[in-house]
């Protein structure tokens, strides 16, 4: 099944540096669209007025954490199947089953690299 | 019970022979006159520690002793130097160490980013191989977000300790304690960075979620 890489994609994470990194791996994949978000409440306030084909996130942001963005998408009737992946470096097996149990797409743990990334999205989004 | 009656019995056998020792020694002492002397003195003792209340007292007395020492301990130590000056000193360090990575890492993207330009203006194997180069560099930047939440986790562990000395110092010095905030079930969860040791990498959580199709 073919990508659609010209999707929007929001990658979220409270630190710039990291957003930075995401974007210009994302854009040597091929997917040009995107746009940041700094924590979770800002995140869910772009995905509820934008359209957006994939999420990708880190967990640990204040006031809203990764976690909870992913619990509010997926209560969230126009948003609750958007692909959603956890980018963290909360790498515990508690992590990855509330995650999961939240209805998480894919998780990948920090520090990941591009060929990871690109194995997720496609996996995700092959499946979506 | 029957402990207690023999050693009351042996006190009284033991007084017995200290009087009969006593009126040996003095023998114009009126036996009724010390009888009524110690009568006298007993009557005083009305109303004041029993055996077990003055072993009780020796305990607290020791108790308090321990607390004046444990006061004088910690004076000595310098505990206001710790909390004041060492701590705080120690947690601008850190935070300065990220704030300067952080400048460091933003000069480096923007100079791959310009790489990445001019990897698009190429062809072929060159612009692939500078593509895979600045890849690679982007990888390795992600170190400063691992730093930052390590020193992170640092920076709250030094407040902790912080926080534990200044609660031992306000017991000892005898003000009231502050409870510990409740954490909740999400913060709970907010574990950050694990040591490689304990960490599981991609593969482990690759299995763990796929036990879940």
């Amino acid at each position: 099944m073919a990508i659609d890489k010209s999707m929007n994609v929001l990658i979220v994470d409270d630190y710039k540096t990291m957003l930075r990194i995401i974007r210009n791996l994302l854009k040597q994949i091929d997917f040009n669209n995107v746009e940041e978000a700094t924590d979770g409440a800002e995140a869910l306030g772009k995905l509820r007025v934008g359209n957006f084909g994939l999420v990708i996130s880190d967990w640990n942001m204040q006031p809203m954490t990764g976690l909870q963005l992913l619990q509010e998408v997926r209560a969230d009737g126009r948003l609750k199947s958007t692909p959603f992946i956890m980018i963290t470096a909360e790498s515990k097996a508690e992590n990855v089953v509330a995650a999961k149990q939240a209805g998480v797409s894919n998780y990948i743990v920090k520090p990941f690299n591009a060929e990871t990334l690109k194995e997720k999205i496609e996996k995700v989004l092959g499946h979506a | 019970m029957h402990d207690a009656a023999l050693s009351d019995q042996a006190s009284l056998d033991a007084l017995a022979a200290r009087l009969a020792e006593l009126r040996g020694r003095y023998p114009a002492a009126d036996p009724a006159m010390v009888a009524e002397v110690v009568r006298a003195v007993l009557a005083s003792m009305q109303g004041d520690l029993t055996p077990k209340e003055a072993v009780l007292l020796a305990g607290v007395e020791d108790l308090a002793r321990t607390i004046a020492n444990a006061k004088d301990e910690i004076a000595a130590v310098g505990v206001d130097e710790i909390t004041d000056n060492h701590i705080p000193s120690a947690t601008d360090e850190l935070d300065a160490i990220v704030q300067h990575t952080a400048a460091a890492t933003d000069q480096i993207l923007e100079t791959c980013e310009t790489l990445d330009r001019v990897a698009g203006a190429l062809d072929g194997e060159l612009a692939a191989s500078l593509q895979d180069a600045t890849t690679r560099i982007y990888e390795a930047c992600s170190f400063q977000d691992i730093t930052g939440q390590r020193i992170t986790k640092v920076v709250a562990t030094l407040k902790t300790i912080e926080s534990k000395v200044a609660h031992i110092v306000a017991v000892v010095g005898g003000a009231g304690a502050e409870a510990s905030a409740p954490v909740s079930a999400d913060a709970a969860l907010l574990n950050g960075p694990q040591l490689p040791a304990n960490a599981m990498d991609q593969s482990d959580i690759d299995r763990l979620l796929a036990s879940f199709d």
